[in-house]
């Protein structure tokens, strides 16, 4: 489904990523791990059109995504939540979510403006389905408060559900239970299931080995900006060249 | 002519460049627009012409006391507006409008306190001596300005580049919250911040008000302007643009009037600012505008 | 009864006309406040809606309503061309684009000869009657109100909130941000026209750095959360200066503190629906208690 070929960036002199090639197979749970500052978050705004790379390139069923503004990514079918949350403070859940379906709402200026039955329709139909996603993720009791009221972990969620509202295809997750207990851990996790199992299919970062160990189908992990082993759980866990880009070489001897 | 023209530009440019580095200090350390520099401009240029009237002390010596007396308020302005801001994290757009308000209010008040005509400096503190150099004619205060504007700006040139202080405060420029945890002052080098930018401006209002022998109210706020402009054409919290687009702005628009017309002067300033904002939004040294925490 | 009221008209008329005037202004820059923008030009937006409208009418045969259109149409077109290349910019880089943009417009009809010049123009014609300002003032509110609620308003807040987010919602960020500003342009434009209509003379001078303030100051203080704020503070910000006669030399130096005061101590503006219920709250709980 998202094919990533040769994909390098640099920053002035710095090189970020170098050679990074992976797929992530339609309707899996894909995992991209690696330690501190290998490049993780800039593949997902290299993928989000936030950065353009440098070389390689990436592509999202068969499109090419190197020329893709970033709100045009949603239309193809792409969403993405972030490492340090960014939701609407100052909105309520209910309003965050339908941001999110701010593409599918097909009416003009003129029709909002005169309360023409077509925009009634559309956003009744807009905060009921926003409703439904706040309760995949058990937040819909809260719809009508501020973003801002919520834990960090509850903000997690909607950030969650807000991607979910742009229907897309693919959700890319940067760090979802970043700073979470092992309670919410734990809760988030057969929530992720719950929406593999709807039909999206997820991409995402962590930290938390054994989240993402149990959940994804398939790992890539990245080091220094290069990938150096891609495969099921299993695979990486036993892969000395991983073991020792995380405890070191004396550790893996 | 064009040489007198190009020494009435650097004349020009010079005091455009001191203005325009107090204001951007500010930003580069403070990372705030502080829109009432102009109105600072103003009062150090008002503050000299009492010093000199009431006080009958010389020239230089008033011109120092402006700049402290300038450098007061910028630091009293800090202290009461712009802190408590960064204590509460505020929106970047609230101390860019708050110090807007202290501009109109510091300018209401000056017109009210010393009316709103233009005031000029008593008979004789002006130094009248001039030479000329083949077909060019330089004045002393041309040269006292460009003398003293160049001598302020190497001080500072200086003092950020060779000492602990200006390493301390390129520090605090990339992340106040970085340099916090490496045990500098912030706040403190905040204060003096604010102090020596106003000091700058103040120096530039006292050499303004020299150079045309008026002083008014209403002096700061296109000074204001030409500061932005240089900021933005010399990119934002850079000192070398701050110079170099100072001296650029006094050249063009000097040439501007000699050769086109006189009455889009104050245009030329915002032309170039469209134009950089179009062209090269960062400017000729600007960095990035974003900064990290 | 009839003979007070006709001398109360007849000497603050042009102060009701005024209050509605300065409440579309507050308006036209809540709109670009709620988008996170900050833009100065809206006094410059103003004069161009001024000058356009006044010229019409005293140039040209055509009727008032012709005149007040054109007068909100020009500066819409000019908001689209400066407002394409300086909207990328961040919101601190726009606010001194604007100020400055302001201050070009004014320089520059200071010296043309059609906007006559230093003297501008005078002798408009009194065409604005009250219910003009009253009409416009009301539907101007009520497409505001309807854009807040629908998709529009939702895409303004999110930008506001977080730039990156929004876009990433699939919002296109450079085109909501060139509507709010067009708009506001536009209520601006009009609100010029049917000024420059009541009050006989228009210069350069009435459109300036001062007067960009003025407005923002309305705003912020009124408080930008919702309509009602702008609303509130182009009224009280208009009575002021009446109320206050004798300090009228301090009137710019009074703005500045309020602008101040307003944002060190009241953020949100006076209109604070959530500051109101959580005092609403707090009484309540007092007198239970």
């Amino acid at each position: 489904m998202l094919q990533l070929t040769k994909i390098s960036k640099n920053f002035g002199g710095l090189q970020v990523l170098q050679d990074v090639s992976f797929s992530v197979p339609q309707g899996s749970i894909f995992g991209l791990i690696g330690p501190n500052g290998a490049g993780k978050t800039t593949v997902f705004n290299l993928i989000t059109g936030l950065l353009r790379a440098s070389g390689g390139g990436i592509e999202f069923n068969g499109q090419n995504l190197g020329n893709v503004p970033a709100h045009r990514i949603t239309e193809l079918g792409i969403a993405r939540t972030f490492q340090n949350i960014r939701v609407f403070k100052e909105m309520t859940l209910l309003e965050n979510v339908v941001v999110g379906m701010h593409d599918h709402l097909n009416y003009n200026v003129v029709s909002s403006v005169l309360n023409l039955p077509s925009y009634r329709r559309m956003e009744a139909k807009a905060r009921e389905r926003a409703l439904e996603l706040l309760s995949w993720l058990r937040l819909d009791h809260k719809s009508h408060m501020l973003a801002d009221s919520l834990s960090y972990g509850e903000q997690r969620k909607l950030e969650f559900a807000r991607a979910l509202a742009t229907e897309p295809k693919l959700l890319l997750l940067d760090e979802p239970v970043a700073g979470m207990n092992s309670t919410e851990k734990t809760e988030l996790m057969a929530e992720i299931v719950n929406i593999k199992q709807r039909g999206f299919s997820i991409f995402m970062i962590e930290h938390d080995m054994r989240f993402v160990m149990e959940l994804c189908d398939r790992i890539a992990v990245l080091n220094f900006g290069r990938i150096i082993a891609e495969g099921t759980p299993d695979q990486i866990k036993n892969n000395p060249e991983v073991i020792e880009a995380y405890l070191g070489k004396e550790e893996a001897a | 002519m064009l040489e007198q023209q190009l020494i009435n530009a650097l004349s020009l440019g010079s005091v455009y460049a001191l203005f325009a580095l107090g204001f951007t200090l500010v930003f580069g350390v403070l990372g705030v627009i502080n829109l009432s520099h102009g109105a600072i401009f103003m009062l150090g240029s008002y503050a000299a012409l009492l010093l000199v009237q009431q006080l009958a002390l010389p020239l230089w010596l008033a011109m120092l006391a402006a700049m402290v007396v300038s450098g007061l308020i910028g630091l009293i302005v800090d202290y009461l507006v712009l802190k408590p801001l960064r204590a509460r994290n505020a929106p970047h757009l609230s101390p860019m409008i708050a110090t807007i308000g202290v501009a109109i209010m510091l300018t209401n008040l000056a017109q009210g306190l010393f009316g709103a005509e233009n005031k000029r400096f008593p008979a004789g503190t002006i130094p009248e001596q001039s030479m000329t150099l083949g077909n060019v004619h330089i004045t002393a205060v041309q040269i006292g300005i460009v003398a003293i504007s160049f001598a302020l700006m190497m001080v500072l040139l200086v003092v950020m580049r060779r000492t602990q202080l200006g390493r301390a405060l390129r520090a605090i420029a990339e992340s106040p919250k970085a340099a916090y945890l490496l045990g500098i002052n912030v706040e403190g080098l905040f204060y003096l911040t604010s102090f020596a930018a106003a000091a700058l401006g103040g120096a530039a209002g006292v050499l303004v008000g020299l150079s045309f022998n008026a002083i008014s109210p209403f002096m700061g706020q296109p000074m204001l302007h030409k500061g932005i402009a240089v900021i933005i054409l010399g990119g934002m919290g850079d000192i070398r643009g701050a110079l170099i687009g100072g001296l650029f702005l006094g050249f063009a628009e000097v040439l501007t009037v000699a050769y086109v017309s006189s009455d889009f002067r104050d245009a030329v300033a915002f032309g170039l600012l469209f134009l950089i904002l179009l062209v090269r939004p960062s400017g000729m040294f600007g960095k990035v505008l974003e900064r990290k925490a | 009864m009839l003979e007070w009221w006709d001398g109360f008209w007849a000497t603050y008329n042009t102060v009701v006309f005024s209050i509605g005037v300065n409440a579309m202004l507050a308006l036209s820059i809540y709109l670009t406040l709620s988008c996170g923008l900050l833009s100065l030009a809206n006094a410059a937006f103003m004069g161009i809606g001024a000058y356009t409208a006044a010229m019409i009418t005293m140039n040209s045969g055509l009727p008032f309503p012709v005149a007040l259109i054109a007068g909100g149409m020009l500066p819409a077109l000019v908001a689209v061309v400066i407002g394409i290349p300086t909207l990328r910019l961040s919101g601190v880089y726009l606010a001194m684009a604007t100020l400055g943009f302001g201050e070009v417009v004014r320089v520059i009809v200071l010296n043309l000869e059609i906007t006559g010049g230093p003297m501008g123009i005078n002798g408009i014609p009194q065409k604005t009657e009250w219910w003009h300002i009253l009409l416009i003032l009301l539907v101007t509110l009520y497409v505001l109100a309807r854009l807040r609620r629908s998709k529009v308003g939702r895409a303004f807040e999110a930008i506001k909130a977080d730039e990156v987010a929004a876009r990433l919602m699939g919002v296109n960020v450079p085109r909501y941000k060139l509507l709010a500003f067009v708009l506001g342009a536009v209520i601006a434009g009009l609100a010029g026209g049917l000024n420059a209509h009541y009050t006989f003379t228009i210069g350069a001078n009435n459109y300036a750095f001062e007067n960009a303030v003025d407005i923002l100051t309305m705003a912020v203080f009124g408080g930008t959360s919702n309509l009602v704020g702008p609303v509130i503070g182009g009224t009280v910000l208009t009575l002021l200066p009446e109320l206050l006669r004798g300090l009228n030399q301090y009137r710019l130096a009074v703005n500045g503190l309020i602008l101040i005061l307003v944002i060190l101590y009241l953020p949100k503006g006076m209109w604070d629906p959530r500051r109101i219920r959580a005092f609403w709250k707090r009484t309540k709980a007092g007198k239970i208690a």
